[in-house]
């Protein structure tokens, strides 16, 4: 079975310069408000977890062509078609043609400041105790692996250096494939530029990423 | 620093064409009636949602942090110690900022931050991410070549400055302390916060000169 992300673009060459904006500027188009409003309340029904949500997205087909706010809709239509939840012929119609599939938690307004606020922390106390302490050499992972995970391909195979050790964190690749949290030690691994892209890498460059124990071997 | 790229990809990622936008829009208000019409959200939730981020959590949020922590000693020590304390004091908690981590620029170093597999960012202190932070351009170049993204925010750093590149590739969300700009002295919070930008705050740029 293959997983294809296009969400992994660390290193990619070819997409052209950077364009800034004016930081007064929230969205770009009335339907922005309302598609972040739905995604984040329908993440709010427990349906699914937020890596199947990441997984869902960068899976999509035609990722590279959408713009942030579409990818994030139709990963939302995705994740809810597959749970029976919406039908397409309901999103053409514009109506309701299918009884609802029941959600375990629907999201009111007035609920909406202490739920926003509270966020989803994914530090656990249950989980292994650390392997790696500061200071320590690790490699990453070498290979891709069939599922969604959070080692970005420019980082794959390096040797880096613990620099802090965050707990354990519930661990996106088994959460996002619906095996659970499976709390694992997550760190701080920061590589030199030169381990990453060579001899082109800046001088005085370093790049580091979190990284959970299961990515990460001594070195 | 290499040479520009051609692209490969439509110029206007982020700004569809206008047909595509009204069948977006036309996509969403349908997609938001049927799930109200089967009770799976509450319209008012969406109002709320909205307006939260839209006037309430912003880039000011992190501006009043950073002025504090370039007040405040004990403030400071205790951002770069434990961000996630020392912000909940301000009363910046929650969604995407559940684990908050501060670094500091100093005349040594230079810090900038990504997500470079989505679009991971500290929401409670800035707000929701702009375009260009979850745009193809940033998340692939701001790991390999850092000064060529500052050079497209028009900032270049002091010669032999390191740059220091956070990948927020798990639920730690990173905050920049930015520089303390000189001439400052003395100045009371509110006159601090209006220096610092949002992008001094990710990275991509530096706070103003008063």
């Amino acid at each position: 079975m293959t997983y294809v992300t296009h969400a992994d673009l660390g290193g990619q060459p070819g997409h052209g310069p950077v364009q800034p904006e004016d930081e007064s500027i929230r969205f770009h188009a009335d339907w922005e408000r309302r598609a972040l409003a739905v995604v984040l309340a329908m993440g709010a029904t427990g349906s699914w977890n937020i890596d199947m949500s990441r997984a869902a997205r960068e899976t999509l087909p035609d990722y590279e062509r959408l713009s942030y706010y579409q990818i994030w809709l139709a990963a939302l239509e995705q994740l809810m078609v597959q749970r029976g939840q919406l039908a397409g012929d309901e999103i053409a119609a514009g109506r309701m043609l299918h009884a609802p599939a029941p959600v375990a938690r629907v999201l009111h307004g007035q609920d909406v400041p202490r739920v926003l606020a509270q966020g989803s922390p994914t530090q656990r106390s249950a989980g292994p105790a650390p392997r790696f302490g500061v200071g320590e050499r690790v490699r990453t992972r070498e290979h891709a692996v069939p599922h969604h995970t959070r080692l970005p391909a420019y980082a794959r195979g390096k040797v880096g250096t613990v620099e802090r050790v965050h707990g354990n964190h519930v661990f996106a690749d088994t959460h996002a494939q619906g095996l659970g949290e499976q709390p694992q030690p997550l760190y701080t691994v920061v590589f030199d530029g030169r381990e990453l892209w060579g001899a082109e890498a800046a001088t005085g460059l370093r790049v580091s990423i979190d990284a959970w124990e299961p990515y990460l071997a001594a070195a | 620093m290499g040479p520009v790229h051609a692209h490969e990809h439509n110029d206007d990622h982020h700004d569809p064409d206008h047909s595509e936008l009204d069948a977006t829009e036309l996509r969403v208000r349908a997609l938001q009636t049927v799930l109200a019409q089967k009770g799976y959200i509450d319209p008012a939730a969406l109002d709320e949602i909205v307006e939260t981020y839209e006037q309430r959590i912003g880039p000011r949020n992190g501006a009043r942090v950073v002025a504090k922590a370039w007040s405040d000693p004990e403030f400071r020590a205790w951002l770069l110690r434990d961000a996630t304390a020392a912000i909940a004091s301000l009363g910046y908690t929650g969604r995407q900022g559940e684990h908050m981590v501060a670094v500091e620029n100093t005349p040594q170093v230079h810090n900038m931050v990504v997500c470079t597999l989505c679009s991971c960012y500290p929401w409670p202190v800035l707000g929701l991410p702009p375009v260009w932070y979850k745009s193809a351009p940033y998340r692939s170049r701001a790991v390999r070549d850092p000064h060529g993204v500052l050079a497209d925010f028009g900032v270049a750093l002091p010669p032999g400055r390191e740059i220091r590149v956070w990948d927020s590739t798990a639920e730690v969300r990173y905050l920049v302390l930015p520089e303390r700009p000189t001439g400052t002295e003395g100045w009371d919070e509110e006159r601090l916060a209006a220096l610092v930008t949002r992008d001094s705050m990710i990275g991509t740029g530096l706070a103003r000169q008063p």
